[in-house]
């Protein structure tokens, strides 16, 4: 059973979703890091960068595998967590801790599930 | 015939047995019979003496040149034996890339020694395990300076045309618009690069020791690259780096260059080696295969091909480059030739051109309609004017088994490595006086 | 085992060059490099046991079977490597005067009239260093042709799921947009979802056929045709030529250009991973776009032309000529029926070994397969939790070099073997029992494959501690 703290929201393609002071902060949930492996490297936008809702914004390396993080949100990239790229093992670590981007200037959002209805999606992909 | 197929007929009759079939031909069943091949319209095949006796034949309308004054971009140096002794050592010519680390350790820790030294050499952090040749080096690493707010790429004409066309096929496919930058007195002219940079460049390739063998003020070009974000990409000789400022002396981010120098015969053209070194920041932007260092299980010291999420075989059409087999080889020959050199041997080979070349502008100085076109300091290749048509000149001294240097236009590019002692470059002047 | 430079004494050297006997010239102060010189200081015997022992930690064809798939490991006759180290051929500097190099030229022609026949093309160019540099050449090729015609729009290559990674990543390099297109069930492309996808932006289709599962498409003269149809050209991934020379011609299945791996096809060796030979071969209405320079001959012998609306150059000079000649060497041993013989025993040799491991192990495509054919363990590591990737580890202590693991993307758990036709039954027949034994080791003591290989130099590397906390080189202590 995957961890999907029940204070987050989450997309289909396995991005966590959470509010703080204005910004939507974005990560990797549980399911994704485990389905990824050892994560070795972020390729991370940079601030000031467009996301566009559906549209991928970053990859995630593995040693064998690259991923691509796809936004859940439309807006403009306020923060990057730049600690990932000395040390992107955080993700395997703790990733609801580790998130990727805050993005300001919400204007559009694809619909997000809850914990419940998120574990279902991944029991289905499981 | 010498086909190198091993099961004898009998076998091959058992096996396609074993598969219910009759023939081979029953195997392409799949073809549509409209696609298959009726006759292959080629000569039969040979034994190998045969062929060992039609290829030397071939091999024999070559003519070798016992003095050689020509380098432009493929030079004539000495190869120690235990370059090629090393090199040919079946275990390394006949494996393939070292997809598994466990049984692929020697050539692993061959790459990894090898790029140390260009690392060396070069003075910048990474390098990658090679690439095709210092013109598509020079390409590549063009592709690796790019950034969506920079479109143009500015390159110092000074550059040898084999790259320049290169270069120029690469930015083509891409999109990346290439402006030149004008030389004065067959180097950088610094006021034409001053008005061509501003913040749309993503980077300035330049060539020293350049194509005409002119050392470039590379620091001040560095300089003002910078001061605007571009990034520069210095193609240079490995030998000279012996003697010469390094890509980090000079303010460089990213160093290409033709390894042929390093052991590697010219063998008119090809296969040659790409060299290509950056820093830090640049290193996951590398094209090919890089070696790294680990640990196995046991925690003992172990070499694997790294940073792959880079590469096509996992990025796709994501990937930079498209960069697979590279030159492995031609890397390990250029390792070996800088370990059997060392530090003091390449400098003393590097020392050697230059002397050599500086002598020979000097006593061709002496003969009336031969003078220098620039008056910069060069390491072992200059630039000079011919009293009568340069292409005269060379097909007179060929006959008399000298290759003389490159023609440009009306004039000769002469070059010296330690392969040209004294009496052969006095035998040079003498034999030009006697044809003129 | 010490490093080169862990090797090094100060002041131990050869004496490989005589001082200078002109006067010793000093530049400007300037220009000087004034950094210390790391390179390593060393006897040679140092330097020939150093590389001795090296070799002993590598594994080429000379070591024993190396059924790496799509790759091609055939022996590398000597011959040609000795011919190849002729030094008429070695000498050569690329810019001599023409009637000095006509051997070399008459290399460059007859390898092309020979490999134009056995490809079905009209013209080539040895310019492309490797395979994807060859891949890259024949794109823009295609791009040069639309070009030309003012048919800019024509912007996407198409590629099946099951290509080389090769082919998208060359695309993109050349310009143009990737449009996957899926394999039906049979492995083939699927031509229901091919003809969707085809349209006037339709730049090309790469294809393998023999396609990365080894299988032969079937469909290829309505794939080529629906491409055609909708005005795109088709390309020919010469990767897995090995299969079809001498029987089919990419030329008759309506391809416009290629590209062929003369590393692969033409039994020149590996070294460890180049230099390679990647030929681009096209139809004649491309061969005006073709790189230069292109060898012609006329009444006066070889000479070099420049085609007339030439893509340019993709690197310095010729290609890797003395590559050239070793596969010249090859296929004028081999001849006509050589070559087909070739291919023939390299496709028996696959069925055959194919046939005897199906019984234990899952194809992924049972059918009669070309050169190459891939193995599934979904099933057996589903069973017995021994993945690809143990299996291939488990072949390093018998010396075998493992298949290639994980390729083709589209099929779980692969391992895709090419035995190719310089190996012997006796040889298939060994390495069959040997995965078979591997097959029941991994019911009974699958523990023994997770940590496998037990006998190799080392065990297995720490890959992901490579890639996170990367160290390229080697650092010295006075640094």
């Amino acid at each position: 059973m995957f961890k999907t703290p029940t204070e987050l929201k989450y997309a289909k393609t396995h991005e966590w979703v959470k509010e703080e002071d204005g910004l939507c902060v974005i990560g990797l949930t549980d399911f994704a890091q485990d389905a990824l492996g050892d994560i070795v490297f972020v390729n991370l936008p940079e601030v000031g960068d467009e996301v566009t809702s559906g549209e991928s914004f970053s990859d995630v390396e593995s040693v064998k595998a690259v991923s691509d993080i796809y936004s859940p949100v439309t807006g403009t990239i306020a923060e990057v967590n730049e600690e990932l790229l000395d040390n992107p093992a955080l993700i395997n670590e703790d990733c609801y801790n580790a998130w990727l981007i805050k993005v300001n200037d919400v204007t559009d959002s694809e619909e997000l599930l809850d914990s419940e209805a998120y574990q279902e999606v991944c029991a289905s992909e499981a | 015939m010498a086909g190198y197929v091993v099961n004898t007929k009998a076998e091959q009759k058992e096996m396609l047995e074993s598969l219910g079939l009759n023939s081979l031909e029953d195997l392409y069943g799949v073809v549509p019979s409209k696609a298959l091949l009726e006759e292959l319209n080629i000569p039969e095949g040979k034994s190998e003496l045969e062929v060992a006796q039609e290829m030397k034949k071939i091999a024999e309308k070559n003519v070798v040149f016992k003095h050689i004054f020509r380098g432009a971009g493929s030079y004539n140096h000495y190869i120690p034996s235990i370059v090629k002794s090393v090199t040919s050592k079946e275990e390394f010519l006949t494996s393939y890339t070292p997809y598994q680390a466990e049984i692929s350790q020697g050539i692993l820790q061959s790459i990894f020694e090898y790029q140390t030294q260009m690392c060396e050499l070069t003075g910048l952090d990474v390098s990658n395990a090679s690439i095709y040749d210092g013109a598509s080096a020079t390409a590549e690493a063009v592709f690796m300076v790019q950034e969506r707010k920079r479109s143009d790429m500015l390159v110092v004409d000074t550059i040898n045309p084999q790259v320049l066309e290169t270069v120029k096929t690469y930015c083509e496919s891409r999109n990346v618009n290439l402006v030149m930058v004008k030389s004065k007195d067959l180097s950088v002219d610094v006021d034409d690069l001053k008005e061509k940079l501003n913040d749309t460049v993503a980077g300035v390739v330049i060539q020293s020791p350049n194509y005409y063998g002119v050392i470039e003020d590379v620091e001040a070009v560095s300089c003002l690259a910078h001061e605007q974000g571009a990034k520069v990409i210095l193609n240079t000789n490995p030998i000279s780096l012996a003697l010469l400022k390094n890509a980090k002396e000079l303010a460089c981010d990213i160093c290409v260059a033709e390894g042929q120098p390093l052991g590697l015969p010219m063998s008119f053209g090809g296969p040659y080696l790409g060299i290509m070194t950056a820093t830090q920041e640049l290193m996951r932007k590398l094209p090919g295969r890089i070696v790294g260092q680990t640990v196995d299980a046991n925690g003992d010291r172990a070499f694997v091909l790294t940073l792959q999420a880079r590469e096509q075989h996992i990025r796709r059409e994501k990937a930079s480059s498209n960069v697979c087999s590279n030159e492995a080889l031609c890397a390990m020959t250029a390792s070996v030739y800088c370990a059997a050199l060392g530090p003091d041997g390449l400098k003393q080979v590097a020392s050697n051109c230059t002397s050599n070349a500086h002598y020979l502008a000097k006593e061709l100085s002496k003969i009336d309609g031969f003078k220098l076109i620039s008056d910069k300091e060069f390491f072992h290749e200059f630039l000079m004017s011919c009293p009568i048509k340069a292409e005269q000149l060379v097909s007179k001294l060929a006959e008399k088994g000298i290759l003389a240097g490159e023609v440009i236009g009306e004039d000769i590019l002469w070059c010296c490595t330690e392969m040209n002692n004294k009496a052969e470059m006095d035998y040079l002047v003498e034999t030009i006086k006697e044809v003129l | 085992m010490k490093l080169l430079f862990e090797l090094s004494k100060d002041n131990r050297r050869l004496n490989l060059i005589p001082p200078c006997d002109v006067e010793q010239v000093q530049l400007d102060e300037r220009h000087l490099r004034k950094e210390k010189l790391n390179l390593p200081q060393l006897s040679e015997v140092d330097l020939s046991r150093h590389y001795t022992e090296l070799a002993k930690q590598a594994h080429g064809v000379n070591d024993g079977f190396y059924p790496l798939g799509s790759c091609t490991m055939k022996y590398n006759p000597r011959i040609d490597e000795e011919v190849a180290a002729h030094p008429n051929f070695l000498g050569l500097h690329p810019t001599q005067p023409i009637e000095t190099v006509q051997g070399a030229l008459e290399v460059l022609y007859q390898s092309k009239q020979l490999l134009c026949e056995i490809t079905g093309m009209d013209d080539m160019s040895f310019q492309p260093a490797a395979g994807a540099h060859g891949e890259y050449a024949g794109l823009l090729l295609i791009r040069k042709y639309h070009q030309a015609r003012n048919d800019e729009e024509r912007v996407n290559i198409i590629v099946p799921d099951s290509a080389h990674g090769t082919n998208p990543a060359s695309a993109t390099m050349a310009g143009f947009k990737v449009i996957n297109v899926p394999s039906n069930s049979e492995g083939g492309v699927d031509i229901e979802e091919l003809k969707k996808v085809v349209g006037k932006d339709t730049a090309g289709l790469m294809l393998t056929n023999p396609n990365t599962l080894g299988l032969f498409d079937p469909n290829i003269l309505e794939i080529t045709e629906i491409i055609h149809e909708a005005g795109g050209l088709c390309y020919y991934d010469g990767a897995n030529m090995n299969a079809i020379m001498g029987r089919v011609r990419p030329g008759d299945m309506g391809f416009d250009c290629i590209h062929l791996n003369l590393h692969k096809t033409f039994a020149t060796p590996h070294g460890g991973g180049g230099p390679g030979s990647g030929p681009v071969g096209c139809k004649d209405f491309l061969k005006d776009f073709l790189p230069k320079p292109t060898v012609e001959k006329d009444s006066n012998g070889y000479h070099f032309e420049t085609p007339k609306d030439s893509m340019g150059q993709v690197r310095s000079y010729y290609g890797n000529f003395d590559v050239v000649v070793k596969a010249l060497t090859y296929i004028k041993s081999l001849g006509k029926e050589g070559i087909k013989e070739a291919s023939g025993n390299a496709v028996l040799n696959a069925n055959y070994m194919m046939n005897k491991l199906k019984k234990y192990y899952d194809v992924a495509y049972d059918q009669i397969c070309m050169h190459e054919f891939v193995l599934t363990l979904e099933g057996l590591k589903h069973e017995t939790g021994v993945s690809a990737m143990d299996i291939a580890k488990g072949l390093l202590d018998y010396g075998i070099h493992p298949p290639t693991m994980y390729f083709p993307l589209i099929v779980h758990e692969a391992l895709m073997l090419e035995p190719t036709e310089t190996e012997s039954k006796e040889t298939l027949d060994e390495a069959c029992d040997v995965f078979i034994e591997l097959h029941k080791m991994a019911h009974e003591n699958p523990e023994h494959l997770h940590t496998a290989p037990h006998k190799c130099l080392i065990a297995r590397p720490n890959e992901v501690d490579a890639a996170r906390n990367p160290i390229l080189r080697y650092v010295f202590k006075n640094d």
